[in-house]
């Protein structure tokens, strides 16, 4: 046992911070560390740039143009990004689909779909939720029908996070009534530029356009983008939200708001002292300090242990999730009522206007409301807790 | 980076959980615990047996030159029995100490003593009205010719009357609550003006409240260097929190396992009561803490050895207030689940609950903890 990171990796941090600091455009890094809107070009653009490095996919194996490298490096590489300021990664294509078309998927669907997801020309989206559909996910009713050489979808995705830029979404289908309900659904691919796709904006209460519904109106699916076999969706899906719940606790972006947390607590003034020396703060701030601590050894422990990560991965999606929304919680309350304002304009980078407060406090009230998601989505934290009840306690 | 065990470690491990499960039932614990002696000559030799009473001493000394990690493994399977034997005191604190502190002549004297199982020893530093403070110590050990003269009160002496000798801690120069001035000396329970008041703890320990008067002990008996015990002390309290850190894991463990059973086979309602999904949430919670404990009893092992003062210090009160407040919910959540029965003295559950309970007030609670690592805070961004 030895929590210290060895020296090999210690120069692979190294060189990770080193490629940063030469290649993350400044507005980019300023963008994300000021809490601003996000963007679809700026995306893009960075992907692009760890695609021309060959670090476009820090998850994948080499074989299919992923880095290969093992969990403490992408540990380690998630950290160093999410400390520079680089935006995060679109986890739709790079770790949710992908790895379903690696582990499901036919060679075909291997060429043709993994290097678009890998240089980030093609923008990914999820339809799993529906409005009957929530934490029940398998009493799903979108149907695909198959005729002839295609199916014919009709039905309604909802939740469909920035599925207003996406070229592509990987959906959960009904195919058949018959059995339990996990046993009639299978895993399609929809080009979003289908006929019969109309996508509706979902005004989230921060006021922000992030999540949309999706509407299948007849539009035809060729057959070929069926992911391995029909009615055997369920397993694809629940071996995916297995990887999305690792991503969840999302540690090296909170220890980069723990950063900026820390900092923001001793330049915010509480009367005649800075905000750091009021204890009641600074108490709750190092329990939160602590909880993060433990949740990044957490991650540590599950990732290298040799039996896998398995249902375990709930408890980081409950503990990463919580964390987070009490960082960003903190964050609001300690710029204390200058949060109050809301600007929307000043969440793009060009914004030159008046603002209440500091700069922290522009997005800070925002982004608290917008982070009740974070308990919600990916599964709920009460269906987590059922997973943990049910999978691992055995109840 | 990893958290795999050594082949020994792991081997270590079986053997004592083995040892714990067939040799250390419920019912015999609680017979030792009624004998009045609050300890188990048997057990303890088996404990040496095994190697583990001299685990980190030094070859040299009849041990094993064994680490933090490895009382990590001890700890954590003494505590999913609730072992009451006197390793903490003994083995942990006072072996601890004698092996990072004491002289050539001290170790060769006191440390295959211990690991043969021999020996008992207690750390009597603890003062009233120290609360968690390590530097409040009022007893004072005045020179007096070639001897020192002890003179004070100690208080939460952990299997202090059980021991043949004490550590003791006293001022021999400066105030209340300086750092400097502290030394530490060797001192037989039985000397003349050493008067010791035995008391069971709530969870089966023995504890003991020690005044001290005029006791003599000559200058030999002075461990490590004069006014300057003060570093020591607190490296040894860190062991010694570590250590019940992983005790703590492992007694949430044995919690998590018999309130499994016990709301798998309860039947309420016609079926059994962990079919209803407001236990289940509770069982999944009280998991999730004992996972996140166990990952900051491993952080406190690994830097408990440390010399770096600030990083040791600061893994030591990150660990305990997490694992403080872990045994707090795990331990109170553990009855309720339990239902009645969780109230009553003849559930392994509530013996699990208080020794969770007590294991939080012993050198510093989640509160005081909490106030160490937050004051850092503040001194970081100074």
């Amino acid at each position: 046992m030895d929590l210290n990171y060895t020296p090999e990796q210690e120069a692979f941090r190294a060189e990770v911070r080193q490629f940063l600091d030469d290649n993350l455009p400044d507005d980019i890094r300023e963008r994300v560390q000021k809490r601003l809107r996000p963007d679809k070009a700026m995306t893009e653009r960075w992907q692009k740039i760890l695609f021309d490095q060959g670090w476009g996919a820090s998850t994948w194996p080499k074989e299919f143009g992923g880095t290969g490298w093992d969990p403490i490096q992408q540990i380690i590489f998630e950290e160093e990004c999410a400390l520079a300021g680089a935006p995060r990664q679109l986890d739709f294509g790079l770790r949710m689909v992908a790895p379903v078309i690696m582990t499901f998927g036919n060679d075909a669907q291997k060429q043709r779909f993994l290097p678009g997801i890998l240089s980030g020309e093609d923008w990914w989206c999820q339809g799993y939720s529906e409005p009957g559909a929530g934490s029940d996910l398998a009493s799903l009713r979108t149907s695909a029908k198959l005729e002839g050489d295609h199916y014919v979808v009709n039905g309604q995705k909802t939740w469909t996070t920035l599925g207003q830029h996406a070229d592509w979404i990987f959906c959960l289908v009904r195919t058949s009534t018959e059995g339990k309900p996990q046993q009639g659904i299978s895993f399609l691919l929809i080009d979003m530029n289908t006929p019969g796709i109309e996508v509706r904006p979902i005004i989230m209460l921060d006021g922000e356009h992030e999540i949309n519904e999706v509407y299948f109106d007849n539009v035809k699916v060729p057959a070929e983008n069926l992911i391995g076999e029909e009615n055997q969706g369920w397993t694809y899906a629940k071996f995916l939200l297995g990887h999305e719940r690792t991503g969840l606790a999302n540690v090296g972006q909170w220890k980069a708001l723990m950063k900026r947390l820390k900092a923001v607590a001793r330049e915010e003034q509480d009367g005649q002292r800075p905000l750091i020396e009021n204890t009641r703060f600074r108490d709750r701030l190092a329990q939160l300090d602590m909880e993060l601590r433990a949740l990044e050894l957490t991650v540590l422990r599950v990732l290298t242990d040799k039996r896998g990560p398995g249902p375990q991965a709930s408890i980081l999606k409950i503990r990463g999730t919580e964390i987070g929304q009490q960082l960003f919680e903190m964050l609001m309350e300690a710029t204390g009522q200058d949060a109050i304002a809301h600007i929307p304009d000043a969440l793009e980078l060009d914004y030159n206007g008046p603002r209440s407060g500091s700069i922290d406090a522009t997005p800070a009230a925002g982004d608290y409301f917008n982070m009740r998601k974070l308990s919600i989505f990916g599964g709920s934290n009460e269906i987590q807790r059922n997973i943990i009840a049910q999978l691992v306690l055995g109840l | 980076m990893n958290f795999d065990l050594t082949e020994e470690q792991q081997m270590l491990s079986d053997s004592l959980r083995r040892f714990v499960t067939n040799e250390y039932s419920f019912e015999k614990r609680g017979e030792i615990i009624q004998s009045g002696h609050g300890t188990d000559p048997a057990t303890w030799s088996a404990l040496a047996e095994m190697g583990l009473l001299g685990f980190t001493f030094p070859e040299d000394y009849d041990g094993l030159g064994g680490n933090a990690i490895d009382t990590l493994v001890v700890m954590e399977n003494l505590g999913r029995g609730l072992v009451v034997e006197p390793y903490l005191a003994t083995v942990v604190l006072a072996g601890g100490l004698i092996r990072d502190a004491g002289s050539e002549a001290q170790k060769a004297d006191i440390l295959p003593g211990i690991a043969s199982g021999e020996r008992l020893l207690a750390l009597a530093h603890s003062e009233p009205g120290a609360r968690y403070n390590l530097s409040h110590v009022q007893t004072t050990a005045r020179k007096d010719g070639d001897q020192f003269l002890i003179s004070g009160q100690k208080t939460a002496v952990l299997h202090g009357s059980q021991a043949s000798q004490l550590i003791v801690s006293a001022r021999t120069r400066g105030n209340v609550n300086e750092e400097s001035g502290l030394s530490l000396f060797l001192v037989d329970r039985h000397a003349n003006g050493v008067t010791v008041d035995d008391f069971a703890t709530h969870d089966g320990h023995r504890t003991a409240e020690i005044s001290f008067s005029k006791v003599a002990v000559s200058a030999d008996n002075l461990i490590g260097t004069l006014d300057n015990a003060f570093p020591i002390i607190e490296k040894t309290v860190d062991l010694g929190i570590a250590a019940l850190c992983a005790e703590a894991v492992g007694a949430m463990e044995a919690m998590n396992a018999a309130t499994l059973e016990y709301i798998k086979t309860r039947k309420q309602f016609g079926v059994p009561i962990g079919k209803f999904q407001a236990l289940q949430h509770r069982m999944a919670d009280m998991f999730i803490h004992t996972e996140q404990a166990r990952t900051m009893a491993i952080l406190a092992a690994s830097e408990a050895d440390s010399d770096d003062r600030a990083r040791r210090r600061e893994a030591i009160s990150m660990a305990k207030t997490l694992v403080g407040q872990a045994a707090r919910y795990v331990g109170q959540e553990g009855v309720q689940l339990h239902g009645g029965m969780g109230v009553t003295d003849e559930m392994f559950a509530a013996h699990l609950f208080k020794r969770l309970t007590l294991i939080n007030l012993l050198f510093g609670d989640a509160d005081h903890h909490l106030a160490q690592v937050s004051d850092g805070l503040l001194a970081k961004t100074a």
